[in-house]
């Protein structure tokens, strides 16, 4: 049987239905979450917090999101050893419920950012990280205003002590600390990226590299 | 009961908005060192006992970050 992935939608996620279709393309089953709902880890292999912007983006990008009710399960899910995978809106939320270490503010030109992006794999990792080898270089496209990873000094130490760095800009476009554009917990199996892999799934798209994350 | 809270970035991280605000002053010949921009949330209570303690936990409920933002409490 396919193996599923459970896709949680917040009031305000836009990636959703891009996230299903890649998923699905890529021979998984998979089921929407909703943020309200409390889920059993058992039901699903993964979990994918999809973009957006949840709750408007007020307060803070992704701060009301990682307080729903649906987190508990996710914080569950982590704390099992199960894949999570945020993207972009999803990324923020995970820093937001200390899933993952850091916080990602406004980026350091104020602007919108929605260009393609080349990366450069920092450490090879399990799961959404299994087929991504060290040193390769990715293309995948970014669309956020706020994707400017920051931690502490002794936060970006730690982050870079335990190989925590997961995807970095070759050339930076918000100001991320360190060019850091995706993190993986210290457990290693939280995951986290501002890039949209679903949205380099089609030649057509201009690129396949988001084929590699599943 | 009102009560405000004042949210600002903390003295280490880039304000941009600020810095971009700060120069414009600059520019308009006013002697201005530093300028950061922040966040002000006004909250009306029904009840008037226990603000403090109130705004405290809201503050811990995700209000702020502490990793990036610091705050103070205005006519608590």
């Amino acid at each position: 049987m396919a193996k599923k992935i459970g896709i949680i939608r917040f009031l305000g996620t836009n990636c959703d239905a891009d996230v299903m279709k890649w998923t699905k393309n890529s021979g998984f089953t998979s089921d929407y979450i909703w943020y309200e709902d409390q889920f059993d880890i058992k039901d699903f292999e993964a979990v994918i917090l999809p973009g957006g912007f949840s709750y408007g983006d007020y307060l803070r990008c992704g701060a009301m999101a990682a307080r729903s009710p649906v987190i508990k399960s996710v914080q569950q899910f982590a704390q099992a050893g199960k894949p999570i995978l945020g993207i972009c809106n999803g990324f923020q939320i995970l820093c937001e419920a200390g899933l993952l270490p850091g916080a990602l503010i406004k980026n350091e030109s104020l602007k919108f950012k929605d260009e393609w992006t080349e990366l450069i794999v920092e450490n090879q990792h399990s799961f959404f990280g299994e087929q991504l080898k060290k040193n390769q270089e990715i293309k995948l496209p970014i669309a956020h205003g706020d994707g400017r990873f920051y931690h502490s000094a002794d936060g970006l130490k730690k982050i870079q002590d335990q190989n925590q760095i997961w995807l970095k800009y070759k050339t930076n476009p918000n100001g991320a600390l360190l060019d850091i554009a995706g993190l993986v917990s210290e457990s290693g199996n939280v995951f986290g990226l501002m890039p949209h892999p679903e949205r380099a799934t089609y030649l057509w798209m201009g690129s396949t590299d988001g084929l590699y994350f599943l | 009961m009102k009560c405000g809270i004042k949210i600002m970035p903390r003295d280490v991280l880039l304000d941009t908005q600020g810095r971009a605000v700060g120069d414009y002053l600059k520019s308009k010949g006013f002697a201005v060192d530093q300028c950061r921009i922040g966040k002000y949330i006004e909250v009306e209570f029904n009840e008037s006992s226990d603000i403090q303690l109130q705004v405290q936990k809201m503050m811990s409920e995700g209000l702020y970050n502490s990793l990036t933002e610091k705050y103070e409490i205005i006519n608590g």
